[in-house]
């Protein structure tokens, strides 16, 4: 890892309108970052002056607005690119969000799967991440298999080798898994994936906002995010594919902007990317999403890592001193994320009374009820920081933790 | 004491409090003394839907008049279906469905509810006037 610097979280939190809200009377404390990042007043100007000095539809005007928003656009494509190391720019693809991305790649299988070929998942897997397979599999009468976890929440990879072969087409698994924030050994699950000449496909949601992506060092053949977990606004999704890959499925939308040509018999497809960008995109969110991207940039993600680093630590060995406290997902490759329950009180409950005293967390199954049932748990109150919280927040969550407990048991 | 004699009590003791921490406690004092079910009833038949946490209500006739069992695995839904079993349990189908739900306003329960739970309050009550309902029907019926 490269040397990271300490960042001024003081100066960074003027950044951030939001958090001076004022939430039941209280202060906000936003520990709600794994679901969504907040956004800075940098992201929220670019939408502002996209509306009000450029707004127009891309790729097809002549006129002079319709370029400038064609240019911005383009733009941010170039910086995903060279942010996720990507070879070309037209192997990104913009979506509305992780889950249609994973529907595009998923829809495109469809072509390629036979019955009884394989498709590997994982059982720390986001309900968006189970349910387009299952339909493929419906579809083409393919099987899923699925990666079990052990007790600590890790992938048992001696388990999925187990499970490739050459029926073997395509593995699914999250770089990070939402529930938990444990990291997981995607370099190592794609090389095995790719003795079998399986394609693997990487949901990053969880994984970006906290490290350094390089889809060419991973040598992944999809990878997928959310911009609105980085500094982005909500309803931009990103789909790093291999130029090989990319042209291997079809499209998922019929529309404008992805046909090369139309008679009313056959019509033909665009090139990458327009092939996968049917109709008007989100055109302010994609220019916003690069915003929030050179934001993040600017801080750097080492740095950031290292400061969340610091904040999960702290936070760990404070709930660890809450009496009968139970974290989820214990390891040293982890996120800022602690799943935690507190004897037998419904994290619910805890849920209800942190809002009501300013503190936004997570309560529930994370739409990961398979690792629910695994810890045979009704869900989990999971905190989750970014480099805007501070150990003086942690501390008040800690306190109001203390609270509710004294209220609920 | 009739639905609204009991409303009308309700609203007396929550005024007592002047900060939502204590109505909270309050409310799950409440729930601590809530008719349980019997365990055979906490299937997925007798889950009131709409609510993030499980809630468990069963309805038994007895002298025309309707009594409700509940529970939950939260302990503030827990609190807060004990408030209306205490209001709506021991009367008859058709005092039930006529009732008003105004006291839940007035005792500060919905402002002080997330949206969530908010519309898992609305759909318990929905769930107790429909078990009135049923009962009102098969009665018309027999």
């Amino acid at each position: 890892m490269k040397s990271s610097k300490n960042i001024d979280v003081k100066k960074i939190r003027k950044d951030f309108p939001i958090l001076n809200r004022i939430v039941n009377g209280q202060k906000l404390v936003y520990f709600d970052n794994a679901a969504t990042s907040q956004t800075p007043q940098t992201v929220i100007d670019s939408i502002t002056s996209y509306y009000s000095s450029y707004n127009s539809n891309i790729h097809r005007g002549v006129h002079s607005l319709s370029q400038e928003a064609t240019n911005e656009y383009e733009k941010s494509r170039i910086k995903f690119q060279k942010h996720l190391n990507a070879d070309n720019s037209y192997e990104i693809i913009f979506t509305s969000g992780t889950t249609h991305a994973i529907n595009l790649v998923a829809n495109g299988f469809k072509k390629i799967l036979n019955k009884g070929d394989e498709i590997i998942i994982s059982q720390l897997e986001h309900h968006s991440n189970i349910v387009p397979w299952q339909m493929l599999c419906e579809e083409t009468g393919a099987i899923i298999k699925v990666i079990p976890i052990n007790d600590n929440g890790e992938l048992i990879i001696k388990e999925y080798e187990k499970l490739l072969n050459i029926k073997t087409k395509i593995v699914f698994v999250n770089h990070v898994s939402n529930a938990l924030g444990l990291i997981n050994p995607v370099k190592e699950i794609i090389e095995k994936a790719h003795i079998f000449n399986a394609a693997v496909l990487i949901d990053g949601a969880q994984a970006t906002p906290h490290m350094q992506i390089d889809v060419k060092k991973l040598d992944v053949d999809f990878y997928v995010t959310s911009t609105h977990k980085i500094c982005g606004p909500t309803g931009v999704g990103v789909l790093y594919g291999k130029e090989k890959w990319l042209n291997k499925i079809p499209p998922y939308f019929g529309g404008g902007e992805m046909i090369e040509k139309v008679t009313l018999h056959k019509s033909t497809y665009s090139g990458l990317p327009n092939k996968f960008e049917a109709g008007t995109p989100n055109i302010s969110g994609v220019i916003a999403s690069g915003i929030g991207l050179d934001y993040i940039n600017n801080i750097g993600l080492d740095n950031i890592a290292n400061y969340e680093n610091q904040l999960l630590n702290y936070a760990t060995d404070k709930l660890l001193e809450i009496e009968n406290m139970k974290i989820y997902g214990i390891s040293k490759n982890k996120t800022s994320v602690i799943s935690f329950n507190i004897s037998n009180i419904h994290p619910y409950d805890i849920g209800t009374i942190l809002d009501k005293l300013g503190i936004a967390v997570r309560t529930g199954h994370h739409c990961a009820q398979p690792i629910m049932d695994y810890f045979n748990i009704p869900g989990t109150v999971r905190a989750s920081f970014s480099f805007y919280n501070t150990k003086k927040e942690i501390d008040y969550f800690i306190d109001s933790l203390n609270k509710a407990v004294s209220m609920l048991s | 004491m009739n639905i609204s004699q009991i409303q009308e009590e309700l609203i007396d003791e929550f005024a007592m409090f002047d900060n939502w921490m204590d109505r909270y406690q309050y409310m799950i004092e409440l729930g601590k003394s809530l008719p349980i079910i019997n365990k055979k009833f906490k299937t997925d038949d007798f889950l009131i839907k709409g609510c993030q946490s499980k809630v468990w209500v069963q309805a038994d006739i007895k002298d025309n008049k309707i009594l409700f069992k509940a529970d939950s695995d939260a302990i503030i839904s827990k609190g807060i279906i004990a408030i209306l079993i205490r209001v709506y349990s021991g009367h008859s189908a058709d005092e039930i469905i006529n009732a008003n739900s105004e006291f839940i306003d007035k005792i500060g329960l919905k402002e002080n509810l997330s949206p969530n739970r908010a519309n898992g309050l609305s759909s318990m009550i929905k769930q107790l006037k429909l078990y009135a309902l049923a009962f009102k029907t098969k009665q018309n019926n027999e």
